[in-house]
């Protein structure tokens, strides 16, 4: 499909818990597998609490695995890694700094130059359409536009991967739908490999490749479904009859009494 | 901003208004309650014949070093007890006690031990800077979002950088209301330091003007003089903040 090579990723066998004071620790995943292909985009789905923003976590190397491995393009991952850009379910931006001071974060932490820095963060607020703001500070922003920024953050340092961790559930479903969009376009361009955690069935079917269905805690891979949609997407897409069998597929996994979005 | 600056000078008058109508309406002699403008007058002369002046210098040093010294110490012991709850759990009875205790029963112990000098006043002043300081910027050192703190993560920010670019500025309004509390405490400090024993500062001159001069009007004008010093203190506290924190 894509002859991408860069960004592949390969979680061996991730196996997590949590200490608990006073009781047993917390297994949150047990033996997890997972292979991405370099410029796929795989979603991640689960019951509420199934480990699946913890699995990112151990992708971007923020929490070590108690055992396993997780490797992108044969390197193993023992730590936060630039070629890894983050996003969060919140924006997370500093509020004291404007948006482009935001966005230039990363490079300043990475000890990049300013004029080089001013460049990179004028084309990556252009990539996300908010060169308009980029003087603003983020207490003047829509929570779309904070998310933007964020975005914008995660892409400036040029990662080969991009992980998401419900970027747009906080937004509303028509703003969602239409950054969900926007996003399959940025990869369209920049074909970096892309691994979103949500808990929307339509969401995961209309930005996935492949959609990961995770057990509940401790979390392991139940199902991985291919989504039968070639070529570049439109929200129409998502009333196709393969998308809906999909949709039945995936929700088969999830456990009954998990509500489907 | 001007209606407020209006009101402001208003209550300004307000307060003088009425100081003259309990003077006239209550008949009190000078001696207990000089009228507002034989004060005013007093301060003016206090200043122009050189008598407020090198009081005046002397407790300013006072409150400048003892602010600095103490509001540089607890913003690093507020850090170590924001940081470590172990230092929280162990320092913090101390710290409490240390502020129980009156500093106006601790000030003649200093004195003693430090002599009639600024050495003592420094200390004292620095003393009762410390406790507001360093719990504002515990409170604000705690209060650093850890969305925040695992973005800096996730970027392998050092510590430095992370104590730079993300705690310092979380904790900055925090330890503003420490310093703003902290800077009319200093002059507090240097007062009480200046009565336990001293030989210049405007807290003597209090002393001078009521014991040996019998000069109620000086006394007053010191008053005014040592308030003063408060509000202008304060409002270059407040002017930094403004610069520093801004708006949000």
């Amino acid at each position: 499909m894509m002859t991408a090579t860069r960004g592949r990723i390969d979680v061996r066998g991730v196996r997590l818990s949590f200490a608990r004071p006073g009781i047993d620790p917390l297994p949150v995943l047990d033996g997890l597998d997972l292979s991405v292909a370099g410029g796929e985009i795989v979603t991640l789905i689960g019951p509420n609490g199934c480990g699946k923003s913890t699995l990112l976590r151990v992708i971007a190397g923020l929490i070590p695995a108690d055992s396993g491995s997780v490797r992108l393009d044969d390197a193993l991952i023992a730590g936060p890694d630039p070629r890894i850009g983050l996003v969060f379910q919140e924006p997370r931006l500093l509020p004291w700094r404007t948006v482009a001071a935001n966005v230039g974060y990363p490079m300043e932490l990475g000890g990049v130059p300013a004029p080089e820095r001013a460049e990179r963060v004028a084309s990556a607020l252009d990539r996300v359409g908010l060169r308009d703001a980029a003087h603003q500070l983020p207490g003047q922003l829509s929570g779309g536009m904070r998310q933007r920024a964020a975005l914008a953050r995660a892409l400036v340092l040029e990662p080969d991967v991009l992980l998401l961790d419900e970027p747009f559930s906080a937004l509303d479903a028509i703003t969602r739908d239409r950054f969900n969009v926007e996003l399959l376009k940025l990869w369209g361009r920049l074909r970096t490999t892309i691994v979103v955690v949500t808990h929307s069935i339509p969401e995961a079917i209309f930005l996935g490749d492949r959609v990961v269905v995770l057990s509940r805690r401790p979390g392991r891979v139940v199902a991985d479904v291919t989504v039968p949609l070639a070529g570049p997407r439109t929200l129409e897409d998502l009333d196709a009859a393969a998308v809906t069998s999909a949709a039945r597929a995936i929700r088969a996994h999830l456990d009954p009494e998990v509500e489907a979005a | 901003m001007r209606s407020t600056t209006l009101l402001t000078v208003a209550g300004g008058l307000g307060f003088l208004a009425l100081w003259k109508a309990i003077v006239v309406i209550g008949g009190y002699p000078t001696f207990i309650l000089p009228p507002p403008e034989l004060v005013a007058a007093r301060l003016v002369t206090g200043w122009t014949s050189g008598q407020i002046g090198p009081h005046a210098a002397a407790t300013l040093v006072e409150v400048m070093l003892g602010f600095g010294v103490g509001a540089a110490l607890g913003l690093i012991a507020g850090y170590a007890l924001g940081r470590s709850s172990i230092v929280a759990r162990v320092v913090s009875p101390y710290l409490v006690a240390a502020q129980a205790t009156p500093i106006l029963a601790l000030a003649p112990v200093l004195a003693l031990w430090f002599g009639p000098g600024l050495l003592g006043k420094v200390i004292i002043a620095a003393l009762i800077v410390f406790f507001p300081v360093a719990v504002s910027a515990m409170v604000g050192i705690r209060s650093v979002d850890r969305g925040l703190l695992e973005l800096g993560r996730s970027l392998r920010a050092t510590r430095r950088q992370v104590l730079l670019t993300l705690e310092i500025p979380a904790a900055l309004p925090s330890i503003f209301g420490g310093l703003r509390i902290g800077i009319t405490l200093a002059v507090v400090g240097a007062i009480v330091g200046e009565w336990a024993g001293a030989e210049r500062g405007l807290g003597v001159l209090v002393n001078i003007a009521r014991g040996s001069l019998f000069d109620i009007p000086l006394m007053f004008a010191t008053l005014v003089t040592i308030a003063g010093f408060g509000v202008t203190l304060y409002l270059v506290v407040v002017l930094f903040e403004r610069r520093l924190v801004g708006v949000r």
